[in-house]
């Protein structure tokens, strides 16, 4: 498994896609964290994390995309599969590649807030959560990109359709106001992502959406594993 | 080494493979023959476990591949059709990332390195695989399926796409790995087979048709011999009827159309027997006018050939009936 992983790792830097990744991200989150703060002359951190939280949609896509795509193009998927390791150990070590990619990337925008702690009052707390709460997104949503990129046989499929699943999980909230019944209206809320996300947003450590953004991880994660394997039984 | 028992890959109501069974022993070097899309490949994918069987047992060394798919995955090296390349990897780079893949604990070093002296891929270890000729990239592929020393190697048309001294060179290889390993390629090229396996399984469209030594296939070549005739003065089936009707004559095709007045045949004969006196007086007595009449030895092709025609009276498949 650590032989994927750093295999993926070092993909992301031979070609160019980790520096791809890595520069717009930290331009977005730049742009973004300029935009929400110091142009509104504010400490709150909220909008920031809101607004980074849509433009995963279309960064995260850019990892996952290629995981499982370019394996089968290459037919290099054969070779993973008839090594002695496991398809979760080949899954896992994928999802967790780019994981380290993204959280990398956050980590490091964090040195925002250091630099804003020097001009206003920055709310520890309230940031600790944010920071929190997009890692474990980020985890349910990368982990929806490598079950895209497994059953998807391009990388641009693999993406666009990717993009339209996690818009599918932000938009469904605000969608759900509209819906004619109560109990219709709360299982809509309650599978949205970005429902779950408001109360992390303003500093409460929620153990529910915790359980609930590691099971979305865990359930495209599983799907992963049974369609990889399925094509085997194709 | 390999056991396959009743084993057939169904895609829809297609069958891939149907109800193949064989066995191979430790040491031998095995030739999977068959036309393009009989189920070569099928075959070696479900044997590495790539692929699942429908129904089927296959066992490598005593483990069963469909239940203890780790340690069966363990004892085999694969080259599959397409080599499986990471095209942005050094050579050396592509074959460390293998040996961790494949867990091996040999000293790393010397055991890679003895690899890429086999196959003769030191000078380009530090390149990228996506810059190497075709011929390279299929040694590479060979040497990804010798990492960690697995006592079978299973090479999926190891010389389709070289030049014929690249081919010549795979042989020898091949050659030399059979000496340590069991190894079972697959191939539709025949002198191949002749050339470098010990044994032969015939594939066609999902079922085994043969499985013999090569010895053996050859030994019967001998005992049977072919004529090429050229006869006017009939019709083309005329001619057939009463060259059939020979004595010891097992097989007559028409080999292409009418050539002038006369019309080519090719004959086939029981135990080597020598038919063309009998050729000649036929054509005498009848008033035809022979062409040509030429003896030729039966080859290898024609024996495949042969056992892929769906043909019931060519001579081997009746043969094979009686069994």
């Amino acid at each position: 498994m650590l032989a994927i992983y750093k295999r993926e790792m070092k993909a992301y830097f031979i070609t160019p896609l980790g520096y791809v990744f890595l520069g717009v991200f930290l331009l977005v989150s730049g742009a973004v964290f300029c935009f929400s703060t110091l142009y509104e002359m504010t400490s709150d951190l909220t909008e920031y994390f809101a607004t980074m939280l849509f433009c995963f949609v279309i960064l995260l896509p850019l990892l996952t995309m290629k995981l499982f795509t370019e394996e089968k193009r290459a037919r290099t998927e054969q070779l993973l599969l008839t090594s002695p390791v496991s398809v979760f150990s080949v899954v896992f070590a994928k999802f967790l590649a780019a994981y380290t990619m993204f959280a990398g990337a956050t980590v490091f925008s964090g040195l925002y807030f250091i630099f804003l702690s020097f001009f206003g009052n920055v709310r520890i707390g309230l940031l600790f959560g944010n920071l929190l709460a997009i890692l474990l997104i980020g985890m349910a949503f990368i982990a929806v990109g490598v079950f895209v990129s497994a059953v998807t046989e391009s990388q641009l499929s693999s993406a666009i359709l990717t993009i339209g699943i996690l818009l599918g999980f932000m938009v469904v909230s605000s969608l759900s106001d509209y819906l004619p019944a109560e109990w219709l209206r709360f299982t809509v809320s309650a599978l949205s992502v970005f429902y779950r996300y408001q109360n992390f947003s303003h500093g409460i450590f929620d153990i529910a959406a915790l359980v609930y953004y590691l099971s979305i991880t865990a359930l495209f994660l599983a799907l992963t594993v049974r369609s990889v394997d399925r094509r085997r039984w194709r | 080494m390999i056991r396959v028992e009743h084993l057939s890959k169904r895609y829809g109501n297609r069958y891939a493979l149907d109800d193949v069974s064989f066995e191979i022993e430790k040491g031998e070097i095995v030739g999977l023959l068959g036309a393009n899309g009989a189920g070569k490949s099928t075959t070696m994918n479900i044997l590495t476990g790539y692929l699942s069987a429908t129904e089927g047992e296959v066992y490598v060394d005593g483990v069963n591949v469909l239940d203890e798919p780790m340690a069966a995955k363990r004892k085999i090296g694969y080259l599959p059709e397409q080599p499986p390349l990471y095209f942005d990897m050094t050579v050396r780079e592509y074959l460390d990332f293998v040996y961790e893949l494949k867990g091996c604990e040999f000293p790393r070093e010397a055991h890679l390195g003895e690899i890429m002296n086999v196959v003769k891929i030191t000078d380009v270890r530090d390149r990228l695989i996506g810059h190497l000729s075709k011929g390279y990239r299929q040694r590479v592929g060979i040497a990804s399926a010798l990492v960690g020393d697995p006592p079978l190697l299973i090479f999926d048309e190891p010389t389709v796409g070289l030049d014929p001294k690249q081919i010549i060179e795979v042989r020898n290889l091949l050659r030399t790995l059979g000496k340590k390993h069991t190894v079972v390629l697959s191939t539709h090229i025949l002198s191949e087979v002749q050339a470098v396996c010990e044994r032969i399984v015939v594939i066609k469209e999902g079922r085994i048709v043969a499985c013999e030594r090569t010895e053996d296939i050859t030994r019967r070549l001998e005992t049977e011999a072919r004529f090429c005739v050229k006869i006017a003065g009939a019709s083309a089936g005329e001619i057939k009827e009463a060259l059939r009707a020979i004595r010891d004559v097992s097989h007559v095709e028409q080999i292409g159309g009418r050539d002038g007045e006369s019309y080519p045949f090719s004959v086939e004969t029981k135990g080597g027997a020598d038919i063309r006196r009998a050729v000649f007086q036929m054509c005498v007595s009848r008033g035809w006018v022979l062409y040509g009449l030429e003896r030729r030895g039966l080859a290898l092709e024609d024996v495949f050939v042969r056992l892929m025609d769906s043909n019931p009276d060519a001579p081997l498949q009746s043969e094979k009936k009686k069994r």
